[in-house]
């Protein structure tokens, strides 16, 4: 697919590589994020990479939009790869029992045993593709095929925070309490946002790489 | 220091928002007017930026424990003194309070209103802000027994006031179509601008649910989640818009019809429950103006505030209403 640029009202621009989870489709995100960082356009206040997509964020009276335009299209275009800055992370987790409510629920789904899920599951080196729903919360992939369940069919109104969960295709872990779909596997102690961190807040970034680790 | 000795509904700091900080998951938040945030912040003599804050549906009841000079947008107030006097604040006229005086904020006119204070609310900044997100624990909603800590402030200048009340810009809500408008069939897209739409109950600051005729979808409300931004107007599969606002999420899994444009997100701040709206499309050419033009009404509205000198101001009312009325008569 040609990459487009698709208006998002009129303070932000959206380059879109492609409809699917991909990590080929990610990795063309995340040069063109490159690119757009490294010309430092003035009026830019936020680049967001998602799965497929570059969105640039802009202060409309402070932003030469036709000079943006042309940075995106070069960016769409780039044939670096990106730098790919992303740093490995392994995350210890408790799988199980209080800490993971639905591992055997999932088991059950799934017709395979809660050893064989938690096995998988750390045997992963998982792609954070974006950061998004809540401050720090990571969609990371991919899953495989026979592990992707449809969110459950109704949400937790609080999951406790730092739990590991899984939907579709993705794992993440809830950095803060909130209400939740996906199934809870098991608990990370590790802090998945610190609002005193202004460079890094959160923990994971956009092509970081995770691996659980089960203690 | 300002005492909160009551606060009936959740009342919230903000200033401008969080920025640079979306592809961490953060949300902007920031004053949903904005525009009525820093005519209020003007009001006041403080940089456009300072943190005020944000009411809706009603204000609380704060007392000063230092003199405290305010100003109220969008909402009237009963000032109570030590003496056991009262004296009504209109909206857009500053005050200032001796330590010890009650102001009694009452009901909010359309969906936010701001109390600006001298100096700002000086709580404490969170990744460059602070405006209040409480669900990360960003600042915290106002609690009765909260005390308020503001920034220093000159008081040595009289109060100021608006020459007359600022009127709004009405018609329809302004939008850029997409970023997914080829995923709704062009009898949708018609009906999205030719509708009257309702703000439905289901009305906070992550965004208003609209009621109104559905919208269909060619094929599907789902996407693979993408980046949106407040005035984002997603429809999920129910076909029931719901336009985004300040603290929405930096991504998003349903189309997005429109983007309201920037110089009209105010607007929507404004909205209430029950209040009806129209879409209309626009260009971003059209957008650049209507920004434009919004910053120069503001601009000249500032550069009109009057001082206030003996708390009535004579001056402001002859402009407004003799030699107006005279000028303006035909």
């Amino acid at each position: 697919m040609v990459p487009r640029l698709l208006e998002l009202g009129d303070a932000a621009l959206t380059l879109e590589f492609g409809e699917r989870i991909d990590p080929a489709i990610n990795a063309k995100v995340m040069a063109a994020r490159d690119v757009l960082a490294a010309a430092a356009l003035p009026g830019i206040t936020d680049l967001v990479p998602t799965y497929r997509s570059l969105t640039v964020h802009f202060d409309p009276l402070a932003t030469d939009r036709s000079a943006l335009i042309e940075h995106l299209h070069a960016a769409a275009e780039t044939m670096e790869k990106s730098a790919l800055t992303g740093r490995h992370f392994e995350i210890p987790v408790r799988f199980g029992g209080a800490d993971g409510p639905d591992l055997d629920e999932v088991a059950k789904t799934t017709g395979r045993s809660a050893e064989e899920i938690i096995d998988t599951l750390c045997g992963l080196e998982l792609r954070v593709y974006l950061i998004g729903f809540l401050p720090g919360f990571p969609y990371m992939g991919d899953l495989p095929d026979w592990l992707r369940l449809p969110r459950r069919a109704t949400p937790r109104t609080a999951v406790p925070p730092n739990s590991v969960a899984i939907a579709g295709p993705q794992a993440a872990v809830y950095p803060w309490q909130s209400p939740g779909g996906w199934h809870l596997l098991g608990r990370t102690t590790v802090q998945m946002f610190d609002a005193d961190n202004a460079e890094r807040p959160a923990l994971l970034a956009p092509g970081d790489t995770v691996r659980f680790v089960r203690v | 220091m300002f005492e909160v000795l009551a606060c009936p509904v959740p009342a919230s700091i903000q200033d401008f928002g969080r920025r640079g900080y979306r592809h961490f998951g953060v949300p902007v938040s920031g004053a949903l007017d904005s525009v009525s945030f820093r005519l209020a912040n003007a009001l006041v003599r403080n940089p456009p930026n300072a943190a005020a804050l944000e009411m809706r549906l009603t204000g609380p009841r704060l007392q000063a424990h230092t003199p405290i000079r305010v100003v109220l947008a969008h909402a009237e107030a009963t000032v109570e003194c030590a003496d056991g006097s009262r004296k009504p604040l209109p909206a857009w006229q500053s005050t200032t309070l001796a330590a010890g005086d009650i102001l009694k904020i009452g009901a909010v006119q359309g969906g936010a209103g701001y109390l600006a204070v001298a100096g700002g609310f000086d709580v404490s900044e969170v990744l460059g802000s602070r405006s209040t997100y409480a669900r990360a624990g960003f600042g915290s909603l106002l609690r009765e027994g909260m005390m308020l800590p503001l920034g220093a402030a000159d008081l040595s200048h009289p109060d100021l006031a608006v020459l007359s009340a600022p009127t709004f810009a009405g018609g329809p809500i302004r939008v850029i179509p997409g970023p997914q408008r080829e995923m709704f069939t062009d009898a949708a897209f018609a009906t999205f601008i030719s509708s009257d739409y309702t703000v439905t109950q289901e009305a906070d600051r992550m965004g208003l649910r609209l009621a109104g005729p559905t919208l269909a979808h060619v094929a599907g409300a789902d996407i693979v989640s993408d980046a949106v931004t407040p005035g984002a107007i997603q429809v999920p599969g129910d076909g029931r818009p719901i336009v985004l606002l300040a603290d929405c999420q930096s991504v998003g899994g349903y189309a997005k019809i429109a983007t309201v444009i920037a110089a009209d997100l105010p607007r929507l701040g404004r909205l209430l429950p029950g209040n009806t709206l129209r879409f209309a499309a626009v260009d971003t050419d059209e957008a650049m103006q209507a920004l434009r033009a919004q910053e120069s009404w503001l601009a000249d509205t500032i550069a009109s505030l009057k001082p206030l000198v003996t708390g009535i101001d004579l001056e402001a009312l002859y402009q407004a209403n003799l030699v107006d009325g005279v000028i303006h008569a035909d």
